[in-house]
């Protein structure tokens, strides 16, 4: 079922169109990609799902219902451009915030303390924030985001400002919150983290979506059934060379297309003329997948 | 509601325990107390204090031996022409040139060590002067008692008829000092507070909150919000101050208690129409109707505040900086500054003229000029109008600045012009 469902919207602005007749559907359960290069109307769409913008043409579709003001209280938003009060104490500010949506005083305070211990902020608590540390407010700002449990959970690149430590304990919350039932759309131009993290994604480019689906189905719709083998011994005539390279101890790494046969055919001829040390399907990346797709829709 | 009710809370509390907000609020009264001792210790000073000039007049021309009537504090001394009885000091020699006729008077001479003030030049002139014409007069047949006669000391009791045709002491004095005290009051607290809504705002968008709050919140409960709370501080701490303020008056009143019948009287010898000044003064403000001026003044303060913070809210939204602000600042401070100069010109000529009736009808200047002209009972229709028109205006410019501030929280970068501050206003 979809959570989500983003139905034919545009949004111009006076000088530029930011999207232009985009949909796409967040399945429930599932972390979504939203991808695409800076500029690509990424933080529009996010902005309009949040009920920050208002869409000029389009519908959104929320759990069933369209997209209204109620449903403020299902969402929760990490913004790219980080903002917290300065001057106020953290405990007070994550109180503030979480009854800001929806929450009862009792619940927020409970809720907040279980996450400051969860990350370790407690000795924090009533420090101001302008006194954290930038990877410390940025817990701050993610629990602040998580406190009122949204059922959908929009990230917009929320690694940035982490140490490779702290992005981790994030990505694990993450995780974490996928398996408790969150929907997440994660809002990203590095790819990095995108295979490991998400289960669909959607590639937008000026204004205009180009991609979506599972990640699996891309990889295979753009797979180029290409494999690549270490082993030694004599290149078999029978295969189509993309590459090869001599390695050390007489070793040789091929990479070949493999045509209409399939895995265990290749795996059965190739045992039998040679000694294999390593078999794998050359996959894109969604990196590769991405810098791809750009470019050509850039040059078409 | 709940909304805004959670956010004028924060934007309160955050305020009001902030320790420049707690220095000024205890402060402000001590300083203005202490500014008004000074004031009234250095007028004691003067009054009291001031040393008779004894000046040696040296009368060549042989016309006024000992006929100079002595000014204020300055005594004559004659000295002989021959300088042969000179066994006094002085503050400063006046000579008067031989050939000094009552047909022509001459330029006269004054020599001391310490050069003269303009107040004792004038009053030794003047000496002259009236000595002179008295001679003249007296020369062309005028007796010297019937000149007496001419100085004369009038002095005036002023009386209202009011509106039940019933005569009552006038309060001129009062009226004009509480017209005084209003506007200034009005003045510095929509500027002061208004500046401050603008800055609220201006730290939300630049820190980039805005975009975490109004996910949550619409952009009109935020500004709204904003607001009352720091409309909730100013009037915190104007209570306060009138708290702190009668607590420290009582206490200097009690201390103090014959040194202020000393500046009643001194003032009462100076001048002779002032003589009950001081105690009519106090009879005249305890027959105000108090409870009718606060109400008003709540009022006028709150709506005028309003208006105004709203504009300021629609302007800290629309820049990215501090300096930006100027520009969009100062066809929202003209009215403002307008109002408080016209309104000291108001109160000393005339407080019901026409003038005076536009701008306290007018909704961005009448939250002062009204309440200068309150003292001296405005029409009531015309203070209803005032009201009416300043409410209606309220409404109308607080949802003008939402559409502003909706679009300016979430636009960054270059600094907008008044064109498109315009469509923002239009836009859906």
């Amino acid at each position: 079922m979809n959570l989500l469902e983003i139905k034919n919207v545009s949004k111009y602005y006076a000088t530029h169109k930011a999207l232009e007749n985009v949909s796409l559907s967040v399945p429930e359960g599932c972390i979504y990609g939203l991808l695409g290069p800076n500029g690509a109307g990424k933080t529009t769409l996010i902005r309009i799902i949040n009920q920050i913008a208002t869409l000029d043409a389009g519908s959104i579709i929320f759990d069933k219902e369209p997209l209204n003001q109620k449903h403020i209280y299902n969402i929760g938003y990490l913004p790219e451009e980080r903002g917290l009060y300065k001057k106020q104490k953290v405990w007070d500010q994550m109180i503030y915030f979480g009854q800001l949506k929806g929450l009862s005083t009792a619940e927020a305070k409970k809720r907040s303390e279980t996450w400051l211990l969860k990350f370790d902020l407690m000795p924090w608590k009533n420090k101001k924030v302008e006194e954290l540390s930038k990877g410390m407010q940025q817990k701050v700002q993610f629990i602040i985001t998580v406190l009122h449990r949204p059922r959908l959970l929009i990230l917009d690149e929320p690694f940035t400002g982490f140490d490779p430590i702290n992005a981790e304990i994030i990505k694990n919350e993450i995780k974490a919150l996928k398996a408790s039932g969150t929907t997440i759309v994660y809002s990203t131009h590095r790819m990095e983290s995108v295979e490991e993290i998400c289960d669909n994604i959607c590639l937008l480019n000026r204004a205009n979506k180009i991609l979506d689906g599972s990640v699996k189905d891309i990889k295979m719709a753009n797979s180029k059934n290409l494999f690549e083998i270490i082993f030694e011994g004599q290149i078999p005539e029978w295969i189509e060379i993309v590459s090869h390279e001599k390695l050390e101890d007489g070793q040789c790494k091929v990479i070949f297309n493999a045509g209409h046969m399939n895995r265990s055919e290749i795996i059965k001829r190739l045992a039998s003329e040679v000694n294999i040390w390593s078999f794998r399907e050359v996959v894109p990346s969604i990196h590769q997948l991405f810098i791809d797709k750009v470019k050509e829709v850039n040059h078409a | 509601m709940r909304k805004i009710w959670l956010i004028t809370k924060r934007e309160y509390l955050s305020r009001v325990t902030k320790k420049t907000f707690i220095v000024m609020t205890i402060l402000g009264p001590i300083l203005i107390a202490l500014f008004y001792a000074v004031i009234i210790g250095i007028s004691i000073n003067q009054k009291t204090g001031e040393r008779t000039k004894t000046i040696g007049v040296i009368d060549h021309s042989g016309l006024f031996a000992n006929s100079l009537i002595n000014p204020p504090k300055v005594n004559f001394i004659y000295a002989d022409t021959s300088l042969s009885n000179i066994n006094f000091e002085v503050d400063g020699w006046l000579i008067i040139p031989k050939d000094f006729t009552l047909g022509s008077p001459k330029r006269l001479l004054y020599k001391s060590t310490q050069a003269p003030t303009l107040d004792i030049q004038g009053k030794l002139t003047r000496a002259i002067e009236s000595a002179t014409k008295n001679k003249k007069l007296i020369l062309n047949g005028l007796r010297q008692t019937f000149l007496d006669s001419l100085n004369l000391n009038i002095s005036m009791t002023t009386m209202e008829i009011n509106k039940s045709g019933e005569l009552t002491n006038s309060k001129a004095e009062l009226n004009f000092g509480l017209g005084v005290a209003f506007a200034f009051i009005i003045y510095f607290f929509i500027f002061m507070y208004g500046v401050q809504v603008m800055r609220g705002v201006m730290e939300e968008k630049t820190n980039r909150i805005v975009e975490i709050i109004i996910s949550s919140v619409k952009p009109f409960q935020l500004m709204m919000g904003k607001i009352l709370g720091i409309a909730m501080v100013g009037l915190t701490q104007f209570l306060i101050w009138i708290g702190l303020s009668g607590v420290l008056m009582a206490f200097i009143s009690l201390t103090f208690a014959l040194p202020m019948d000393t500046i009643s009287n001194t003032i009462g010898e100076s001048g002779g129409a002032q003589n009950q000044g001081i105690p009519n003064i106090m009879n005249a403000f305890f027959d105000l109707d108090i409870g009718f001026y606060a109400l008003i003044f709540l009022f006028y303060f709150l709506f005028g505040y309003l208006l105004y913070s709203a504009m300021f809210a629609a302007v800290g939204s629309a820049v990215d900086s501090e300096s930006d602000t100027q520009q969009f600042m100062l066809p929202i401070t003209l009215p403002l500054i307008i109002s408080f100069a016209t309104s000291f010109s108001i109160l000393s000529s005339d407080p019901n003229g026409s003038m005076a009736t536009f701008m306290s009808i007018f909704p961005l200047s009448s939250p002062i000029i009204m309440m200068v002209r309150l003292p001296f009972n405005p029409p009531w229709e015309e203070l209803a109008l005032s009201m009416i028109v300043l409410v209606a205006t309220f409404i109308v410019f607080t949802w003008l600045a939402g559409r502003i501030y909706k679009v300016g929280i979430l636009a960054i970068g270059k600094k907008p012009t008044y064109k498109q501050l315009f469509k923002w206003m239009l836009l859906k």
